[in-house]
């Protein structure tokens, strides 16, 4: 294996191990729910992102086999995080009372669809 | 008859091709395979699906996830700069109402996830009747300027895709 590639596959597991930390950081950190659900979306996709760029440049460089299925990793992540982030939030607004009057308006003729079934009142 | 046998060619294009890069090996005994399960599961599934999206503009897409992984690395070096140098109580975080143009279910669903993946933005909920996406920022000083951005940069994107 190449000093280069070798040196690049490093610096990838480095950057991806210093976004996964600053995601937990954030976890620990970040005051309240809604600032909490920002650490682990963003931080650790680049994270796991940049480690899966990583063991792709490895194993291309060791076994001289392209290996996709990192690809397929990135993919599924891309899928769930947005989902599970969102489930978080909607969990979160029907839950916490305090959370509900901070909400602004629509702007619609109906309200949050957590909080509000879509029929008119008294249906 | 195509209609019946090929219900969701796009679907049966994707499992085939999900499935061959699973097997992580082109050979024609697993293509064939990747053809049957991406032939079988569109059929056994068509009575969950209420409608199926047009891509307008397919070489859109391409363009859009390039822009939304570029978008992806920059939000994560602002967010952890924000976690990393910045109380938590200082940050001004609030919510933010993005008004809808787009009708289609599924191109408010890639909002939403583009959304929650690039900077300082999280969506946490749908109005009732579709129209309004709940944005939580992180970190904003110009609440407009926010949901001015989502809706040049991904809404109007999206709308020349699905619209």
């Amino acid at each position: 294996m190449y000093p280069f590639l070798e040196a690049l596959v490093a610096a990838l597991i480095l950057i991806g191990a210093f976004f996964l930390l600053v995601g937990a950081l954030g976890l620990a950190r970040l005051p309240d729910m809604m600032r909490r659900l920002h650490g682990p979306t963003k931080a650790t996709t680049l994270g796991i992102g940049a480690l899966l760029i990583a063991s792709m440049v490895y194993f291309a460089a060791v076994r001289g086999s392209f290996s996709i299925h990192e690809l397929l990793i990135t993919l599924f992540l891309f899928l769930t995080a947005p989902v599970s982030a969102h489930m978080l939030a909607k969990a979160h607004i029907l839950r916490a009372r305090a959370e509900r009057d901070r909400l602004p308006a629509t702007g619609t003729a109906t309200g949050w669809a957590t909080l509000d079934s879509g029929h008119p009142k008294g249906e | 008859m195509r209609a019946r046998l090929l219900p969701h060619p796009l679907l049966t294009v994707l499992i085939a091709s999900v499935f061959v890069l699973l097997m992580n090996e082109v050979t024609a005994g697993v293509v064939v395979l990747g053809l049957v399960l991406g032939l079988a599961i569109p059929l056994l599934t068509a009575p969950f699906w209420p409608g199926r999206p047009r891509l307008k503009a397919p070489l859109t897409i391409a363009a859009y996830a390039l822009l939304v992984t570029w978008d992806i690395v920059v939000s994560n070096i602002e967010v952890a700069k924000l976690i990393l140098f910045r109380r938590g109580e200082t940050l001004r975080s609030r919510y933010v109402t993005v008004p809808l143009d787009l009708h289609t279910p599924e191109a408010i669903a890639l909002l939403a996830g583009t959304i929650t993946m690039t900077p300082g933005t999280v969506s946490a909920d749908l109005s009732a009747d579709g129209r309004a996406l709940l944005v939580h920022c992180l970190d904003t000083g110009d609440p407009e300027a926010t949901v001015a951005a989502i809706k040049t940069r991904y809404e109007s994107r999206l709308k020349r895709i699905f619209e």
